[in-house]
């Protein structure tokens, strides 16, 4: 039996769910990852968005070079609220 | 591409999927032009809440008919949109916020919502980890068919269904110009190329303004950047989104365990700048550990900024041009054009193939912004 790939470890998703996807047309970086909670994990695309281009360029021909990166966004590292808050406090 | 259609729709969005789909499985020849990719708007922004609790009779009916429509459908389109009711708590802070609560509670009966006004006790029967004190709640309004969806998949659901009725969508395609006659709409050009159609729906978020100026028609919606937080997840604590008009705050915690939540940002301004601000990054985790304290310990993912399309009355602006014959307006949502997009579409819809109107059609027109007094909506967030 073949073993599951996994792409994307925060979402648990597999080279399947990738490659079945981008099959459905979801060929666009940002409509995949919407689709597929791709990068939207604590490590936000950091370990699964350059597989994920490289599938992509595979299956569908278009250059990884032409894709636009989607934006990872602040604060990058998890903070936790207590902290973020207790700055506004110590004013 | 196609060189001529029945209908043109400039924006694939919530609005613009929703309207195709509804056209299309009616028989209409329906175009969407989408600049980016579905969903890169306000929509793939949003928090996508879902709550029929408004003061104005039009938010609240269009709202209410939507969540009719909301419940059906996954079924409806095949595919799951992770609809989910766990209610929509809205917090009451003084006796005049009270006054105004009875009042839209007892407007929202008459159209048939289930709603009830809860003393502060009851505030945490429905959502135990509230600190009512620390919220300064005095009491609450609750009803528990208001929800969320996925705002992504309900916008590719809306997308795949319209596309097996014949629909064509094409993303990475901008809508750089419009052809008319003297009184009429006659085509769409855009940077791929041009197509002729007698209708077009102006359905293009905070660009509307620049689509309709295409046309020479002016519209009074400003853009109004908005921003917004996801945590990691966490084990289920509450299923009611929590909101509050008079600190502007809402949040809920989603299916999978991360919150969602917004408020009004300390440095908000008109204009389409997208970066987040550290100032509501502090205010938005002071508030939200006001209202929950365990929450303090639970870590910030990220935050990201989205716009919202804001008329003066926040009310969308609905229907066709006056003067202007296929013209269709489709834009002005403020802070909730998800909510009610499965009834507007469903309305524009019956508008362009029967040319059926209703009084909230005839409402939401643009022409009420010519009289002096509109009638403004109270219940707003984010
Ligand atoms: C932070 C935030 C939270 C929100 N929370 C909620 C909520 O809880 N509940 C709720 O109901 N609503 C919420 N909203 C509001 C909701 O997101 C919007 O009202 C709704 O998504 C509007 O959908 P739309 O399809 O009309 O517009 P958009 O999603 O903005 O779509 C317009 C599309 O038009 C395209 N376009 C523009 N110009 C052109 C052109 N020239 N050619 C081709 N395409 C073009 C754009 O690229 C865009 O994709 C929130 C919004 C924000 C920003």
């Amino acid at each position: 039996m073949k073993k599951k790939a996994i792409v994307c470890r925060c979402e648990d998703i597999s080279l399947e769910d990738v490659e079945k996807a981008i099959d459905e047309g979801y060929t666009d970086i940002e409509e995949l990852r919407k689709k597929l909670r791709i990068g939207m994990g604590p490590c936000q695309g950091r370990v699964c968005i350059q597989l994920v281009m490289k599938i992509l360029e595979k299956k569908t021909g278009k250059e990884v070079g032409k894709i636009n990166l989607p934006s990872s966004r602040p604060p990058i590292i998890p903070v936790c609220l207590g902290s973020i808050a207790s700055d506004k406090n110590e004013k | 591409m196609k060189s001529k259609a029945d209908v043109v729709i400039i924006g694939g969005g919530i609005s613009g999927c929703g309207l195709a789909y509804n056209l299309a499985r009616r028989g209409v020849d329906v175009l969407v032009f989408e600049k980016n990719y579905l969903t890169s708007g306000a929509t793939g922004a949003c928090g996508a809440g879902i709550r029929q609790q408004w003061s104005t009779y039009e938010n609240a009916e269009l709202a209410i008919a939507s969540v009719k429509i909301f419940e059906k459908l996954s079924n409806e389109l095949g595919e799951d949109i992770e609809f989910r009711q766990g209610g929509y708590l809205v917090a009451i802070h003084d006796r005049k916020e009270m006054k105004q609560a009875i009042k839209n509670v007892e407007m929202q009966r008459t159209l048939g919502l289930q709603v009830e006004i809860l003393d502060s006790e009851g505030i945490n029967d429905i959502v135990p980890i509230l600190d009512v004190k620390g919220m300064k709640a005095i009491g609450a309004t609750f009803c528990p068919t208001d929800g969320h969806a996925n705002p992504f998949k309900t916008t590719f659901a809306y997308a795949n269904a319209a596309k097996r009725f014949g629909a064509n969508i094409y993303t990475h395609t901008k809508v750089t110009s419009i052809k008319k006659d003297k009184k009429r709409i006659t085509g769409v050009i855009t940077d791929k190329g041009s197509v002729k159609t007698e209708i077009v729906v102006n359905a293009a978020g905070i660009w509307s303004k620049d689509i309709a100026e295409i046309v020479g028609v002016n519209t009074p919606n400003i853009p109004i950047r908005k921003e917004i937080i996801a945590t990691e997840r966490f084990k289920p604590m509450f299923e009611a989104m929590v909101i509050s008009f008079k600190d502007g705050i809402y949040f809920s915690q989603q299916k999978e365990g991360q919150i969602i939540g917004g408020i009004p940002s300390p440095e908000q301004k008109p204009g389409y700048k997208t970066i987040p601000t550290i100032s509501f990054m502090q205010h938005m985790a002071s508030t939200l550990i006001r209202y929950a304290p365990v929450l303090k310990h639970i870590n910030l993912l990220r935050h990201w900024t989205g716009f919202y399309d804001v008329t003066p009355d926040s009310r969308p602006i609905l229907g066709e041009t006056k003067n202007l014959k296929g013209f269709i307006h489709c834009h002005g949502f403020s802070g909730h054009g998800f909510m009610i997009s499965p009834m507007v579409s469903k309305l524009l819809s019956d508008f362009i193939v029967d040319g059926k109107t209703s009084e909230v059609l005839n409402n939401l027109n643009i022409d009420r912004f010519k009289d002096k007094k509109i009638e403004h909506e109270m219940s707003t967030v984010g």
